[in-house]
């Protein structure tokens, strides 16, 4: 199990988009990934506030889904998002790190199934949530 | 009676062009995906410059999922925000000048959004153009179709819902009906 997750880990790390952003993989263990984005200026949505975009959180969240996926005991490979539904409960904090958290909680023949969850300093309510479906090719 | 005599063209481009680039400008999120607006008439299409920082996956290599969502949503925002500005901005009612000083309206909040992934996307410029199916007081429902070398081979197309700002900010009556006029 060990060599998926560092495979896993490695994959991660290598995406050119993940690290524009800013994101670092927390933990990665058997279906289960939590990355971490610090605040930063660049990904602001709404100047007045100086709140995150919604496309930040959301592309961290979609990294996190697919970092879950690969790390799955039952070894998917490479993996592409089929759909991704995200809902905004509020807004970010801003200054504050977001942390996603996803779980590949089953992988079919074909299709990896996948939620997470992204939150800042507070934990009771995230700011976002996702249910998304990914391609999976059992070996 | 006569009708006024229109507009010289260039006053109409110039006062379109200046609201809809205050408005791209704002967003430092839209400089770091570097993404940016054709205009014909009211219709706008989103262009997502390609850069390797959108790459997400190296080996095919392919646009990040992500990066390909956030377009669609960025798209999707700036569309209606650019619809809810348009005839205030055409009546006279809103002067870019002041957009372009920075007195900006608030924009709409993105509620939910689901992606559909429908092929992996090119290391090249991406499109988007936003439906917006319904734009109530309150909500709006939209939909953005993205697409790279053929219009009719989307790549990735989404739907979702957004929280409109409310119109006249304090003045609008908070005690008013949820639903109805709009």
């Amino acid at each position: 199990m060990v060599e998926i997750e560092t495979l896993a880990r490695q994959f991660i790390e290598a995406i050119p988009h993940a690290r524009a952003l800013g994101l670092d993989l927390v933990s990665i263990d058997a279906g289960r990934a939590v990355i971490s984005m610090p605040y930063d200026e660049k990904l602001i949505g709404d100047p007045k506030t100086g709140v995150i975009h919604g496309g930040a959180v959301s592309a961290m969240l979609d990294t996190c889904c697919g970092a879950a996926v690969m790390s799955h005991p039952s070894r998917p490979g490479q993996t592409a998002t089929i759909d991704l539904r995200i809902d905004y409960m509020r807004a970010a904090t801003p200054g504050q790190t977001l942390v996603a958290t996803a779980e590949c909680y089953h992988v079919a023949r074909s299709v990896a199934f996948v939620r997470a969850t992204a939150v800042d300093d507070r934990t009771d309510v995230p700011v976002a949530s996702v249910a998304a479906s990914f391609t999976a090719e059992r070996s | 009676m006569a009708r006024p005599r229109p507009e010289p063209v260039q006053v109409v481009k110039q006062r379109r062009d200046a609201a809809l680039k205050a408005l791209v400008d704002a967003v430092p999120y839209i400089r770091f995906l570097d993404i940016s607006f054709d205009r014909r008439g009211d219709e706008l299409t989103g262009v997502l410059h390609f850069s390797d920082d959108l790459i997400g996956n190296p080996m095919l290599p392919a646009i990040h999922g992500g990066a390909t969502a956030a377009f669609l949503e960025v798209t999707a925002i700036i569309s209606l925000g650019w619809a809810s500005l348009w005839d205030d901005l055409e009546s006279g009612v809103l002067d870019p000048a002041r957009l372009e000083a920075g007195e900006l309206p608030r924009m709409p909040k993105t509620i939910d959004l689901t992606v559909d992934y429908l092929r992996s996307g090119l290391p090249r410029d991406a499109y988007a153009r936003a439906q917006i199916v319904r734009r109530g007081r309150r909500y709006a429902s939209v939909n953005v179709l993205g697409w790279q070398d053929n219009r009719d081979r989307l790549f990735a197309q989404a739907t979702g819902h957004f929280l409109m700002p409310s119109r006249d900010g304090s003045k609008a009556g908070s005690a008013a009906p949820e639903k109805g006029a709009s």
